[in-house]
Order: C-alpha cells, then sequence, then structure tokens
C-alpha cells in the first residue's frame, strides 16, 4: 500500500505540473491581454491559444478528479479549507472561459470581453498560487477532517505566491507569444517576457528563503545532514535555466525561451514536492494516511496507465495541427467558404 | 432548526448549478449526432446543402459547448467544498468513475473540438470527418461514466461499507448497478430528443418566417424523421425505467404517483394536491385502478405507499409529483408532434401545414423542461438520503463549511450564472437571427431576402 500511495501522489503530481504548464501560458495570454500592441495582436493572441485552452483546463480537472480517486480524504479536507479561493478561481475561469466564443460573437461589446477575459485569467492564476501557499503552509485537521476557519489559508505568504504565481503564468504566456507570433507582437512579447521573467525569479527568491522558516521539518528537510549535497542540483538548475531564459530573450531567439520557463516551473514544483513529501496535507496528513482504498486505487491506476498515453499522443497530435504561427484573422475557418 | 441552514443552501447551490449544467450537455450530445449526419451526408454526396447545415450548427454547437465546460468544471469540484463528508466517505466509489471520464471523454472531447472547430483547412476533410465523430463519442462516454456515478447513488451496488468509507468488491457491479443501464438509455434519448426538437424548432421558424428555405427544408425533415422514432422510443423507456425503479426505490415511485397506503387496485392522479403534513391528497381527478395496471399490469397488483415508512424518510412529494408529470405530459405532447409530422409528411404538406410548424416553434426549448422535470423526480425522489437508504444528506455535508460562505457563493451563482445565460440567449439568438450562410449554387434563392423576410405571410412555397 506504501508504495501505491507514493505512485499515486506521482500522478497527481504530474497531472499539477501538466496542468500549471499548459494551461499556466494560456492564463498568461490573458493576463498580458491588457497590455498587447492593439485589438489585431489581442486577436492572434487569443487565436493562438483558442483551439487548444480546453484541452488545457481538462488537466485541472484531472487534478481535481485525482484527488478524490486517489486521496478521498484529503480531497474532503482541502476543498472545505480553502472554499473561497477555489470558489474564486471557479468563478474566475468561468468568465475567461466563455470569452473564446463570446467575444468571437461579439462586434460592440469586444472591450467588454476582452475585460472579462483579463480578470478571469488574472484572478484564476493569482488563486491558483494562493491555494499553493496556503497549503505550504499547512492545515489544521483533526480526525481527517478540516477544523480551522473560512480564511485560514490567507496569510502574507499565500499573497506573495499568489503574486508569483501570476508573474510566472505571465512569464510562460509571454514566451508562448514570442513562439506564436512575429513582428511588432513578437517584440512586445520580448519585453513582457523580461518584466514577468524578472518579477518570477524576485517571488521564486523570496518563497525559497521563506518556505524553510514556515516549519522546522521543512527547513530540515533541505539543510539537515547531508541532504543539501543531494539537493543542490535543484537550486543551481533554477540559476542555470534563469540565465538561460534571459540571454535566449535577448537573443531573440523563438522557442527557447518558453523551454526555459517551463523547465523552471518544473523545478519550483519540483522543490515543493520535495518540503512536503510525505504530506499530501501539511503538516499531518501523509499520502498513507490519506490514499484511498486498494481496489479503488489499482482500478483507477490501470485506467491512468491504459488511458493517459493515448491521451498525451492524441493531445501532441492536436497541437501538431496547429503548429507554425497565428494570425489575427481565420480563428474559425468554417467561416469560409474553400 | 433555523429556516435557512448552511445543509439547506448547499442543497440549493448544487441543485441550481448542476441544472444549469445540465442544460448544455443535453443539447451538445444531441447536436454532435446531428453534426456527425451532416457531415457525412456532406462528404457521400458533395451536396452543399449538408455543408451550410454544418457549419450553421457548429456555430451553435461550439456556443453551448463552451457553457457546459465552464459549468461542468464548477461542478467537479463543489463535491469537495460543500460535501466534504459524502467525498471522503463514497470518494472511492465514485472518484473512479469521475476519473474514468474525464480520462476517456473530457480529453478526447477536448482534444478533437479544437479540430472541429478550428481545423477546417488544417485537416482533410476525413481526418475532420474524424474528428467530428469523436467528439460526439466523447460526450456519449462522458454521459455513461457520469450516469454510472448518479446511478450508484440511487442504487449502489458492488460494494460494502468499511471502516467509515465505501470499498469496492466488484467494478462491474458497482458500474452496471441496477438503475444505470435504464438511466443511461433514457438520459441519451432525451439529449438526442431535446435537440431534434431545437432543430425542427429553429427550422420551422425559418420556414416560417420565408427565409433559407432549402437549408430549413433539409433540417426540418431529419429532426420530424428524429422525433417520430425518438419519442414514441422515450416513452417506452421511460415506462421501463419506472418498473425498475419501482423494484429498487419503491418510495419514489410512491411519490411519483403520489399515493400514500399501501394497495391494489391503485388510481392514477391526473391532478392532486400532495400534502405531506397530513400525508393525504387533496382535489384528486383520478383513473381508477390506472396506477396498478401501469405499474404491475393487473388491477389486482399492490402498490408501494409513502405511508411504509415514517415521514422523514420519506422524499418531498410535491416536487416529485408534479416534476413527473410536467415529464410526461411533454413526453405524449412530443409524440404528438412526430404522429403528426408523419401525417403531414405522408399527405406531401410536411413544408406547407402552417400549425405544425408554428407547434415545432413552440416546442424549441420544451425538450430542456423535460429533462430537468426528469432529473428532478431522479433526484428530489432519492431524498433524505444522497446513497439511497445508506447515506443520509445531512451527513454529507462539510461540516466546517459555514451558512455566510454557502449563502454569499449561491448568491454569486444565482449572478453570474443569471448574466452568463443572459449572453448565452443573446449570442444564440443573434446567430439564429444571422441564419446559415446563404447558397451559392441554388435557384430558389432569386427573391431578395429583404423581401421575403419582411413579408413572410406572402410567401407561397414554390413547388
Ligand atoms: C455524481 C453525482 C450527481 C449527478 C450526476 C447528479 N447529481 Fe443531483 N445531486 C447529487 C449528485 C449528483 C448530490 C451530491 O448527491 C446531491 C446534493 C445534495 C443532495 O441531496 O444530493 C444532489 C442533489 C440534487 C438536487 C436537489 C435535491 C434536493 O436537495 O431535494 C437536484 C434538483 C439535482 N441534484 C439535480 C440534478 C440534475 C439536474 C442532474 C443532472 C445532471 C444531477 N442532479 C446529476
Ligand atoms: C453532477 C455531476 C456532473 C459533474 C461533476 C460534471 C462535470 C463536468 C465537467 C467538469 C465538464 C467539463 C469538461 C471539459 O472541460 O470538457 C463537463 C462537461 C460535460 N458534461 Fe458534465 N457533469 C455532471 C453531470 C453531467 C451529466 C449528468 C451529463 C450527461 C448526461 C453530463 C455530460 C457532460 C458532457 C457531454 C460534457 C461536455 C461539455 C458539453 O457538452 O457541454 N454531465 N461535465
Ligand atoms: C412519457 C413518458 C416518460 C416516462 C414514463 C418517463 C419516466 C421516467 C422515470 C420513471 C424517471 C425516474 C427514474 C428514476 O429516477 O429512477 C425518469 C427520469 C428522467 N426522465 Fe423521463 N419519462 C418519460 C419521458 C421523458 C422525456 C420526454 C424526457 C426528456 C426529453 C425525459 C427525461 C428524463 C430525464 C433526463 C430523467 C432523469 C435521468 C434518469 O433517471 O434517467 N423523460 N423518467
Amino acid at each position: 500500500m506504501e508504495t501505491l500511495a507514493i505512485i499515486s501522489g506521482g500522478i497527481i503530481g504530474a497531472a499539477i505540473l501538466m496542468y500549471v504548464v499548459l494551461d499556466g501560458f494560456d492564463l498568461g495570454v490573458g493576463i498580458l491581454f491588457p497590455f498587447a500592441p492593439g485589438e489585431k495582436a489581442r486577436d492572434t493572441m487569443i487565436n493562438s491559444v483558442a483551439p487548444i485552452w480546453d484541452g488545457n483546463e481538462t488537466w485541472l480537472i484531472l487534478g481535481g478528479g485525482g484527488l478524490l480517486v486517489f486521496f478521498p480524504a484529503a480531497y474532503s479536507i482541502a476543498l472545505p479549507a480553502f472554499y473561497i479561493p477555489v470558489m474564486a478561481m471557479l468563478f474566475a475561469l468561468i468568465f475567461r472561459g466563455v470569452t473564446f466564443e463570446f467575444r468571437h460573437q461579439a462586434h460592440t461589446s469586444t472591450h467588454l470581453w476582452n475585460r472579462s477575459f483579463f480578470w478571469g485569467s488574472l484572478i484564476a492564476a493569482f488563486m491558483q498560487g494562493v491555494l499553493l501557499g496556503a497549503l505550504v503552509q499547512g492545515v489544521e485537521v483533526k480526525n481527517l477532517r478540516y477544523t480551522g476557519g473560512m480564511f485560514d489559508w490567507l496569510t502574507p505568504f499565500s499573497i506573495l505566491t499568489g503574486i508569483g504565481v501570476v508573474m510566472g503564468y505571465g512569464l510562460l504566456g509571454a514566451t508562448w507569444v514570442i513562439y506564436k507570433t512575429e513582428g511588432e507582437i513578437q517584440e512586445w512579447a520580448h519585453r513582457a517576457a523580461i518584466v514577468m521573467g524578472s518579477g518570477m525569479l524576485v517571488a521564486m527568491a523570496a518563497v525559497s528563503v521563506m518556505t524553510p522558516l514556515l516549519r522546522p521539518a521543512i527547513a530540515d528537510r533541505w539543510f539537515g545532514g547531508v541532504n543539501l549535497l543531494y539537493l543542490s542540483p535543484i537550486p543551481l538548475l533554477t540559476f542555470a535555466l534563469a540565465v538561460t531564459l534571459f540571454w535566449s530573450i535577448l537573443s531573440r531567439r523563438e522557442l527557447l525561451p518558453f523551454l526555459s520557463a517551463i523547465g523552471l516551473f518544473i523545478l519550483g514544483l519540483a522543490g515543493i514536492a520535495i518540503s512536503l513529501y510525505p504530506n499530501i496535507i501539511p503538516p499531518s496528513v501523509t499520502v498513507w494516511d490519506a490514499v484511498a482504498p486498494r481496489s479503488s486505487v489499482i482500478f483507477a491506476m490501470v485506467g491512468v496507465a491504459v488511458v493517459l498515453p493515448m491521451v498525451l499522443i492524441y493531445t501532441v497530435y492536436a497541437y501538431s495541427v496547429f503548429h507554425g504561427k497565428a494570425s489575427a484573422e481565420g480563428g474559425y475557418a468554417h467561416h469560409e467558404h474553400e | 432548526m433555523p429556516p435557512l441552514d448552511a445543509e439547506i443552501l448547499a442543497r440549493l447551490q448544487f441543485a441550481f448549478t448542476v441544472s444549469f449544467h445540465i442544460l448544455f450537455p443535453t443539447l451538445t450530445i444531441g447536436l454532435a449526432g446531428f453534426l456527425v449526419f451532416f457531415e457525412a451526408r456532406y462528404l457521400r454526396s458533395n451536396n452543399e446543402v449538408w455543408l451550410v447545415l454544418y457549419r450553421f450548427w457548429v456555430k451553435i454547437f461550439a456556443l453551448t459547448f463552451g457553457m457546459g465546460v465552464v459549468s461542468g468544471l464548477v461542478l467537479s469540484y463543489q463535491f469537495g467544498t460543500n460535501w466534504s463528508e459524502w467525498s471522503r466517505i463514497t470518494g472511492p466509489v465514485l472518484g473512479p468513475l469521475i476519473g474514468f471520464e474525464v480520462l476517456t471523454a473530457f480529453f478526447l472531447e477536448a482534444g478533437f473540438l479544437g479540430i472541429m472547430l478550428f481545423g477546417w483547412k488544417k485537416v482533410g476533410p476525413r481526418l475532420h470527418f474524424l474528428a467530428t465523430c469523436l467528439v460526439a463519442i466523447g460526450t456519449v462516454i462522458s454521459a455513461f461514466w457520469i450516469l454510472s456515478a448518479n446511478s450508484w447513488m440511487q442504487t449502489p451496488a458492488g460494494a460494502s461499507f468499511v471502516d467509515g468509507q465505501y470499498v469496492v468488491d466488484d467494478w462491474l457491479a458497482v458500474i452496471f448497478n441496477p438503475s444505470f443501464p435504464w438511466r443511461l438509455m433514457h438520459m441519451t434519448t432525451a439529449s438526442y430528443l431535446t435537440s431534434s426538437l431545437v432543430v425542427s424548432g429553429i427550422s420551422a421558424f425559418y420556414l416560417l418566417a420565408g427565409s433559407n428555405r432549402d437549408v430549413a427544408r433539409q433540417a426540418f425533415s431529419i429532426a420530424m424523421w428524429a422525433v417520430l422514432v425518438l419519442a414514441p422510443l422515450q416513452i417506452f423507456l421511460g415506462d421501463q425505467h419506472g418498473l425498475n425503479t419501482l423494484e429498487h426505490q419503491p418510495m419514489k415511485v410512491a411519490a411519483m404517483e403520489g399515493n400514500w397506503e399501501t394497495r391494489s387496485h391503485a388510481p392514477f392522479h391526473i391532478f392532486a394536491m400532495p400534502d405531506q403534513k397530513l400525508q393525504k391528497n387533496h382535489l384528486e381527478i383520478s383513473i381508477p385502478w390506472a396506477s396498478s395496471l401501469i405499474l404491475k399490469h393487473s388491477p389486482s397488483g399492490v402498490v408501494p405507499g409513502l405511508k411504509e415508512v415514517p415521514v422523514e424518510d420519506q422524499p418531498p412529494v410535491g416536487v416529485v409529483f408534479w416534476s413527473f408529470r410536467v415529464m410526461v405530459g411533454l413526453g405524449f405532447l412530443f409524440l404528438a408532434l412526430g404522429l403528426w409530422g408523419a401525417y403531414a409528411r405522408w399527405r406531401g404538406t410536411l413544408y406547407d401545414t402552417r400549425w405544425l410548424k408554428r407547434l415545432a416553434v413552440v416546442l424549441t426549448p420544451a425538450g430542456f423542461i423535460a429533462t430537468l422535470s426528469g432529473w428532478f423526480v431522479t433526484e428530489v425522489g432519492r431524498q433524505p438520503y444522497t446513497v439511497y437508504r445508506a447515506m443520509r444528506t445531512e451527513d454529507s455535508f462539510s461540516p466546517s463549511v459555514t451558512g455566510a460562505s454557502v449563502a454569499t457563493t449561491l448568491i454569486i451563482f444565482l449572478i453570474v450564472y443569471g448574466g452568463l445565460f443572459g449572453a448565452y440567449l443573446y449570442y444564440l439568438l443573434k446567430l439564429i437571427r444571422k441564419g446559415p450562410d446563404p447558397l451559392k449554387t441554388r435557384e430558389t434563392e432569386e427573391t431578395p431576402e429583404a423581401i421575403r423576410g419582411a413579408r413572410p405571410g406572402l410567401v407561397v412555397p414554390a413547388e
């Protein structure tokens, strides 16, 4: 059961990582939306994500659904504990989700949907960061039930992680736009990537300093014994990727900035996973306290093993259909007759 | 008990958000089937009418799909926010079913929806058709898993209660629990029927207005065939579903029938005002013996009455009783529409029978009303349990969540969903007003649109 619990945790972690990277860049496009150079640039930006955003968001459903599958107890603790940020995130995702269709149909009210896209993306990203911070700082649990208040999640630390995620998604969005566009928009995206990238790195540094201060167990994980030696590749790689990021933006590479930004996210999440392990709800609930009964875990794992590879294959295929630069027109090709 | 405690508010909130959500899948499941049909006909015949139909309905599909996605996302987290005890206890059973829905259905739909909507020029016609098919299949797979989950709560099987949690002994028994096959067939048919009514209603509107005639005729004709087949099928499936419910959830059936005493020769009440306090009906108008006949196929058949269980174990009778009558009444109305359409077709006047077209226009939204009523019967009839006869609704709620937060989010839901629904209808009507693209090649378009559109009453059909 121990191994099953750890594999289950790995599956949830992988789903969250996929979500953060994939929906991260399309939420980032929304965060940058109002600052884009003109309405045409906005059309291009939204067209670059319109065919794929739904698939990206599905990873969030897999994350939530996966938690219910593998760790029903953790699901039933975390969601009441984070009631308000979760609800705020959902409302925000509603507003940005409907924008894709509504803005496309709109003529006079485009600006309204621009705003809905921006605020929806911004608030969703911020709340996801808050959720991350609130989880890391710990949740009050007795007898596998949440016993804290409605506002326990709200602390300076969680606000900091909220800002960090907004910056990080902004960076992902900007580097995606660099990759998917050319000319004036791309120039603008280079500048946006520098601003967002700097902001994200500052936030990451602050979070890295504050996290070990939250609980002795976390400090011990990183600095106890020879751990720092084993774990040193993480900060070193982070540094190397940060350098690559800025170098590749300044030297006008198209794909490398996006890849470096993804790398930074992977390392950031890996750092958090290391701090938390083996807790699924820190400080007291471990993966083996919360894991579902064996029959459920095995059944779901068979499903993951069989179906997820197929999902990955056709997701890559769907992305490849829309490879190349995005344009302002022709989002809906079914408007034109062939 | 305070009148508006957190649990009641959470029930209201769940009922509101899930009812809102189900409106959109109801349309997308069925419309996806229509789109497959249109595109297949286009590929076969190369006749432009089918392409124009596809392009028109795919826009409505896309708009609706977007609403289904955002409202569905909310539900998958609401289980945990408002119903944390339910999640912890039934999670080992229902979690994997919902997980399989995400893996096998949502990814499939999302992956190929992009190609379906934006891929016309990026992939060949056959691959595009494949994308349409996969999206349509995805919607049905989605219905499969979520209805399996829902049915398990109605008729639990294959799991035992161990240490405060359900543990599954037999997954096949869980998935194919006793009410699931009927519920799957009844709901899928409901979606296709509802979509047929939408397609026939909007096409009838164009025919009445005299615009987009070639395209509207094709669609009207197909949708009327579909209603003719699906309406009687749905009545048959509903009857079988009811017999299944009688076996597994007798108190739900007693509430649907408004029947208090267990007895033979039970009448069917066409009208009644059930009164749960007095445990009797007022103002009954009944057909003698009919209830025994429908449920037991014999006048001396004994049917269950609500008084078999104490009041606190009875479902709210009024809602179940009336929702059932709305659903069944509409079911027979749809049958009438289908038969009338067949008669008009046989007479050769399908496109010219003004009152038939008017009825079709009026019934455009009726499928949604029947579907919601059906869900009210199912869900309210299951009360006071979330897992029938095993877990009570009051034990499912999140203990730490306060009434204030549920009330606040409920109010926000009402406002946000109200606004969204308004925007959805606005853009939907805009698409309908704009109509399908004009045909390039057809002769019937010679009368200028403006004249025909402005004076629909004067248009006489060409043939
Ligand atoms: C997998 C689970 C599931 C699914 C597929 C559905 N429901 Fe449900 N429903 C519940 C799980 C649930 C629940 C969690 O069990 C609730 C919440 C409170 C309760 O009593 O049951 C509930 C309650 C509930 C109520 C309130 C009943 C009452 O409190 O008196 C209504 C009206 C509906 N639902 C309607 C629907 C509709 C229209 C559905 C169509 C999509 C639907 N439900 C699917
Ligand atoms: C209360 C339980 C329900 C939950 C938790 C739920 C959850 C969801 C979620 C998360 C989505 C978005 C998927 C995406 O991103 O593509 C969705 C969409 C969908 N749901 Fe539900 N759903 C529920 C009830 C139902 C029922 C009863 C049906 C069908 C009978 C259904 C059919 C669909 C379909 C076909 C879609 C695809 C989107 C669309 O067609 O609009 N759902 N649902
Ligand atoms: C006149 C014939 C009909 C009969 C006898 C009938 C019967 C039933 C019964 C007994 C149930 C409750 C089953 C349970 O909860 O255990 C039900 C549910 C339902 N009905 Fe009907 N029905 C009819 C027509 C319709 C129509 C026309 C629609 C929609 C277009 C519809 C849509 C639904 C839906 C969506 C549900 C909830 C899902 C389910 O439990 O299957 N029904 N129906």
